[in-house]
């Protein structure tokens, strides 16, 4: 089945921010559960995870059961514990933050989907194989829940990863500090396990072609994710240590130097950007040593797209954040040496009031690499796939993830232009099962 | 402030706080330290024959995280000699005069037996006796015990032995395994007991140990029937204290023991009729310090309910111990919620629908949240939405007949129930 290559090979790397609860720490939160009626927090779950049955399983002593519950809704359950938003999410609904603490949902789902995994206990049973046979492109959240759903149900999943290690952005893009890329290596291995076919280092439309995806399966599942960042159109722009986001947090996971010609330790950062990646950038860059981190942002804090939970972890790392500034120009002879940078003002409200510049506010921050996190674009294999609407490298999609050829389906940041992991299964999931009902079960009916 | 001291049938103590014949009344080590601690008085554990103990000895079961809310024991009676026990007790007396002193006792029923041990227990100094016919296990099987306290005839003649020679007040205390407890309490009256003390230890097989599939404690893979104790029990201690406060048969000054742990619990024991409590699974738990904190908070609460002593307390709830037969018909309450407390968990719902009258609708708030509503046409006043709740004061139950004082009893109800249609809209069709 799957060949994956191990994780092993990955060089020790800075810990997970966040320690595991221990045996008692865990008991004692469980029972704090209340178990409501119609939980908040099982409402709040993109996946619908059974918060309330899962924790009284731990509270039961039957953790295998409790990552049953977790595992049944949501199979990267291991990855979304540590990555999810949850004080937004499932934590942030909890009836016991307004007087009290919200229970540590996420860490008890991570207490009970580790001991599942440290024991090898399967995730998910591969379902009586049927006729069918889905091809999925990208081994990322969406296309391993997909995959996930597909094997439950008995149909053939083959999942098509360009890049050497599967994951997706669970192994190349969750900052260091909240999932090693080992935890996310490890959670593939144990689904393919199960059953699911991974094959890394594929890439379709070079290595296999799109018309022998379509000869080969009955649906495609796009899971690609979204690309490249695109060019701010600043002067200077193409010099060396001009960075990606997503490629900074690569680097640092995967153990390469992220910068040329100087180490990461002491450096100068400006970081531009406003989302939860420009955050994730500056909070990483500041714990791997980085000297002085900037971020700019061209509108005010409250407007910022960001988690304020996400921020405010960010300013502790001691990030100096610039709001209404954006960058000018790039500045340096044969690598960046500074950021030109200036003041604007809104005229009127809301997130998409134009910005007028500040007359004589220009001033240079000297820094020794600039990141870009302004959002990315969209893959370029959207444009091969025949007859798939896609928009500003966004694929359009119905109810169920369906897009605009029958035949082709999405989920993941490729369809909403960058959410959650917790999302991305969701969407996953959802393609998988209108796949089922309405591709592979005519089949086999 | 309060005076808490007490006269338990002329035992005087500075307070009510006794510590039980049990585990940490085995030496004058602990009991000294008890005192310095503040304990008003100690039963020391069941002198007699030394016997020989198993290992293990305790079991508990923990609810929901909660530690030992119940505690059982197959420990027997004191396994020190006669002689040390006796040392002890009379260094202690000396060292705390102004304490109670009482020493739990069990030998065979023999009228010589009993005697001497008596006379050497008097002989210590020691304010007064407790006679333990209540120990369920080991000793029992042995003729001694509860299958003493569980025959008023055997209660009452050794009772009547124990006074022929007795210069102090002689306590019985009494077993709970029996199916009416005023039984043995008056048969101990009969016998010229000074006092009761009740309850001790109930029948109880702790729980199971599912991979080994014996009982707990487990000793080699096995285990007996031992005696239940701890807050678990304080419900079923506090009817039998009642049942016998409220016996006029009976009318002997009462030592309440049951899962007594703080001064809440004492106070409760002492408005239903007892003059004394006595504590222990709440020591072995969290030591002898707890009583600071009994002596503070029973203090203030006699202050606050301008009550001057422990006697103004006692038994002020037995008149309210009735028979159902004797409860007001009339008297209607149902649930009211408090909106700006409720957080919105749906457990009064789930509780209602499920468990009880489905007396209350819910709905999903704009927040995802359970939003409820008593439907108070259905609403029978059971308390279960107000007990289930989580937040305090979210939940009341409020009166709403119009009744006033005019109570309905089952009696008169139901000499003629026509009388009455209002009493039968409280039920379902």
């Amino acid at each position: 089945m799957s060949d994956l290559p191990s994780p092993l090979r990955l060089p020790p790397l800075e810990a997970e921010k966040k320690p595991p609860l221990s045996l008692d720490e865990a008991l004692a939160e469980a029972h704090r559960c209340l178990s409501c009626f119609d939980a908040p927090c099982t409402n709040a779950c993109p996946t619908h995870i059974d918060v309330p049955r899962f924790i009284k399983r731990i509270a039961t002593g039957n953790i295998a059961g409790a990552a049953r519950t977790i595992l049944s809704a949501n199979v990267l359950g291991a990855s979304c514990a540590r990555v999810c938003p949850t004080e937004v999410l499932c934590e942030g609904a909890c009836v016991l933050g307004d007087h009290h603490r919200p229970i540590a949902i996420g860490l008890l789902q991570r207490f009970a989907t580790d001991y599942a995994m440290a024991r090898g206990i399967p995730p998910l049973r591969a379902g009586p194989r049927r006729p069918g046979s889905v091809g999925i492109i990208g081994a990322g959240p969406a296309g391993l829940a997909c995959a996930a759903e597909l094997v439950q149900a008995g149909y053939e999943a083959v999942v098509y990863e360009a890049a050497e290690w599967p994951g997706g952005l669970n192994t190349y893009g969750v900052a260091q500090y909240k999932m090693t890329p080992r935890v996310s290596l490890q959670e593939v291995e144990w689904l393919a396990r199960c059953g699911l076919d991974i094959r890394c280092g594929v890439r379709v439309g070079v290595d296999v072609s799109l018309a022998e995806l379509e000869a080969r399966h009955d649906a495609i599942f796009v899971g690609v994710g979204m690309g490249a960042v695109p060019p701010l159109g600043l002067p200077g722009e193409d010099l060396p240590n001009v960075v990606d986001a997503l490629d900074f947090i690569a680097d640092l996971k995967l153990g390469r130097p992220p910068l040329i010609d100087r180490p990461l330790r002491g450096a100068r950062i400006a970081v531009i950007g406003g989302g939860n990646t420009s955050i994730d950038v500056t909070t990483q860059a500041a714990r791997a040593g980085a000297a002085t981190v900037w971020l700019l942002y061209r509108r005010d804090q409250d407007t910022m797209p960001a988690y304020a939970h996400e921020l405010h972890l960010s300013i502790e790392h001691g990030t100096r954040l610039l709001c209404h500034t954006v960058p000018v120009r790039i500045v340096g002879q044969d690598r960046v040496t500074g950021l030109e940078i200036e003041q604007v003002r809104p005229e009127g409200e809301g997130r998409t009031a134009p910005l007028v510049p500040v007359p004589g506010s220009r001033r240079l921050l000297e820094v020794e690499a600039v990141v870009r996190a302004t959002g990315q674009g969209g893959v370029d294999l959207l444009r091969q796939l025949p007859g798939v609407a896609h928009r500003g490298g966004v694929v359009q999609v119905d109810e169920w993830g369906r897009t605009t050829n029958p035949r082709y389906w999405a989920g993941g940041d490729c369809i909403s232009g960058g959410k959650e992991v917790v999302n991305a299964v969701a969407e996953g999931k959802r393609a998988a099962q209108g796949i089922i009902r309405d591709i592979l079960a005519r089949k086999t009916s | 402030m309060a005076d808490l001291s007490v006269d338990f049938c002329g035992i005087k103590s500075p307070n009510p706080f006794w510590l039980a014949s049990a585990p940490p009344t085995n030496t004058a080590r602990q009991v000294l330290r008890a005192f310095e601690a503040g304990w008003g008085g100690a039963v020391w554990k069941t002198i007699g024959e030394p016997i020989i103990n198993v290992s293990s000895r305790y079991g508990a079961i923990d609810l929901n995280g909660v530690k030992m809310m119940g505690l059982n024991n197959i420990e027997l009676i004191s396994d020190r000699p006669l002689a040390s026990n006796l040392r002890d007790i009379a260094e202690v007396k000396r060292h705390f005069p102004d304490r109670a002193l009482i020493v739990s006792l069990m030998v065979e029923s023999r009228r010589e037996a009993w005697h001497d041990i008596v006379r050497r227990t008097e002989d210590t100094g020691a304010d007064g006796l407790e006679l333990n016919f209540g120990c369920p296990h080991g000793m029992s099987e042995r003729g001694m015990g509860s299958a003493v306290g569980q025959v008023p005839e055997y209660t009452c003649q050794i009772v009547e032995w124990v006074k022929e020679v007795a210069r102090t007040p002689v306590i019985v205390k009494l077993t709970p395994n029996v199916s009416d407890i005023c039984y043995p309490a008056r048969a101990a009256r009969r016998g010229g007991a000074d006092g009761l003390s009740l309850i001790n230890t109930i029948n109880s097989l702790m729980g199971v140990d599912l991979d080994l599939m014996s009982p707990r404690p487990v000793v080699h893979g096995a285990s007996a029937h031992g005696g239940y104790c701890g807050p678990a029990v304080k419900p079923i201690a506090l009817h039998m204290v009642a049942q016998v406060c409220g016996d006029p048969e009976v009318s002997l000054p009462v030592s309440g023991i049951g899962g007594i742990s703080n001064w809440r619990d004492a106070a409760e024991f002492i408005a239903l009729g007892a003059s004394t409590v006595q504590v222990c699974t709440a020591v072995m738990h969290y030591g002898f310090r707890i009583v600071e904190d009994m002596i503070d908070g029973l203090s203030q609460f006699l202050d606050d309910k301008g009550l001057r002593s422990v006697a103004e307390l006692r038994g002020r709830a037995l008149p309210a111990v009735k028979r159902w037969e004797e409860l007001d018909l009339n008297y209607r309450v149902i649930a009211r919620v408090d909106r700006s407390k409720c957080i919105g968990c749906g457990l009064c719902y789930v509780a209602c629908e499920d468990g009880a009258h489905q007396a209350i609708a819910a709905r999903r708030d704009e927040r995802g949240r359970t939003e409820v509503t008593i439907l108070e046409d259905k609403c029978v006043g059971c308390n279960l939405c107000s007990l289930v709740c989580p937040i305090e004061g979210c939940i009341t139950m409020q009166r709403v007949d119009d009744f006033g004082d005019e109570v309905l009893d089952w009696r008169r109800y139901s000499a003629s129930p026509a009388s009455y249609p209002h009493v039968r809209s409280n039920r379902h069709d």
